[in-house]
């Protein structure tokens, strides 16, 4: 069977217009988006933090002892197996490329609140295999407990270290657990969720009200007449390692 | 055609039915008593009206796939509150909304789910209020 010229082209070009409108009409990057709860997430309001642990006291733990209370948080002893969702750490450790030998004495001996940064372009979410991690409307970066499958793909993704596996069966490690909040469970990973729990009934996060010096301040980055904007405006931050690209949203005053 | 070792073989089928039949000759004739959850908790005795969420029926028949919907709306979509089809609203809680009348746990929950041998892991991290150290 013989075709013309103009009959091959025809087809061809009908062929290649059933590839094309699909992609066009629900490209895949659409597909993508739907996915995020909320969907534009960026022009929607985004909460971070903004920590002076200037004002923190030498010894002062209200703000992990609060959260770990609040969330049921299992103190285990051993460090390959603990788990923690805000701890302290020294200045060198928590800005390694802003710290130097000739910084003063206080400033090396300074004990910085560390948590999950809330990054606004968050890797955990990118690597985890079950979407268990997700990113909320407002910016929390949040865990689906249900979902997690104990990969620890986040825990590699995270720059800050700021995950945690339960290596162990959490319960036993609980002194006082709070009926209002659920326990994980053994093969889980666990992070600070800023707190969404208290936010959806109207409470600050549970660190920030624990802080009698106010050190720690919460509230929503893309208002500009905002507590944390104005502060932030105010005095010079850091955050850490924002060199990649990670965006955290807890800033700190140094 | 001969049938070598043919004793053994066809012992062994025997064997095979009797076994593979096991369940459903074994429980003919006798009664097993059907499980009785329990509504006695003092919370459901102060109600005026003894309703569920959503009616008996429905609950007992698809609690399960309540629950994945509240877990889902709660946690992935941040909306916490559930409306019933009689318009009145809950709290999309396990521990909170649902243990808060059904208190009773293991005369409710668990006498049904071991009648048929289910196991939900939702108190693995869940917590019983009754439990609370």
């Amino acid at each position: 069977m013989e075709k013309s010229r103009r009959e091959f082209l025809k087809i061809a070009g009908v062929s290649t217009l059933s590839l094309i409108v699909p992609m066009i009409s629900f490209p895949t990057w659409a597909k993508d988006n739907l996915t995020i709860p909320g969907g534009e997430f960026l022009t929607a309001k985004r909460w971070g933090m903004a920590i002076d642990a200037s004002k923190c006291p030498v010894g002062c733990v209200d703000c992990i002892t609060a959260c770990h209370g609040a969330h049921n948080v299992p103190d285990i002893a051993n460090p390959r197996h603990e788990v923690k969702w805000i701890g302290q750490e020294k200045f060198a450790s928590v800005f390694p490329n802003e710290s130097h030998p000739y910084l003063r004495d206080s400033q090396k001996q300074l004990k910085l609140p560390v948590l999950c940064n809330q990054c606004a372009n968050p890797p955990c979410v990118r690597v985890c295999p079950t979407k268990s991690t997700f990113q909320r409307q407002d910016g929390i970066v949040m865990m689906d407990y249900h979902r997690c499958i104990g990969c620890r793909l986040c825990m590699a993704a995270c720059p800050y270290g700021a995950r945690s596996m339960n290596y162990r069966e959490p319960r036993p490690f609980i002194a006082k657990l709070n009926p209002d909040f659920p326990t994980r469970t053994k093969g889980v990973v666990e992070k600070c969720n800023f707190c969404q729990e208290r936010l959806a009934i109207g409470l600050k996060p549970a660190c920030v009200t624990a802080c009698k010096n106010r050190a720690l301040v919460f509230g929503d980055m893309e208002n500009p007449q905002s507590e944390i904007r104005l502060l932030i405006e105010k005095h010079f931050n850091l955050r850490r390692r924002a060199n990649l690209g990670t965006q955290p949203q807890i800033y700190y005053i140094v | 055609m001969k049938l070598y070792n043919g004793v053994k073989i066809i012992a062994g089928i025997v064997i095979f039915v009797v076994l593979i039949t096991f369940p459903f000759w074994y429980g003919k004739g006798k009664t097993f008593p059907q499980p009785a959850p329990s509504l006695d908790t003092p919370a459901i005795s102060q109600l005026k009206d003894k309703r569920c969420v959503e009616e008996t029926a429905f609950m007992r028949a698809n609690h399960m796939k309540l629950l994945v919907t509240w877990r889902e709306a709660s946690v992935r979509e941040g909306n916490r509150h559930y409306s019933a089809t009689d318009g009145r609203i809950f709290e999309a809680k396990l521990s909170g909304t649902c243990l808060k009348c059904h208190s009773n746990k293991q005369q409710f929950c668990d006498r049904c789910h071991n009648y048929v041998g289910a196991k939900p892991n939702c108190f693995s991290c869940h917590i019983i209020p009754g439990e609370v150290k």
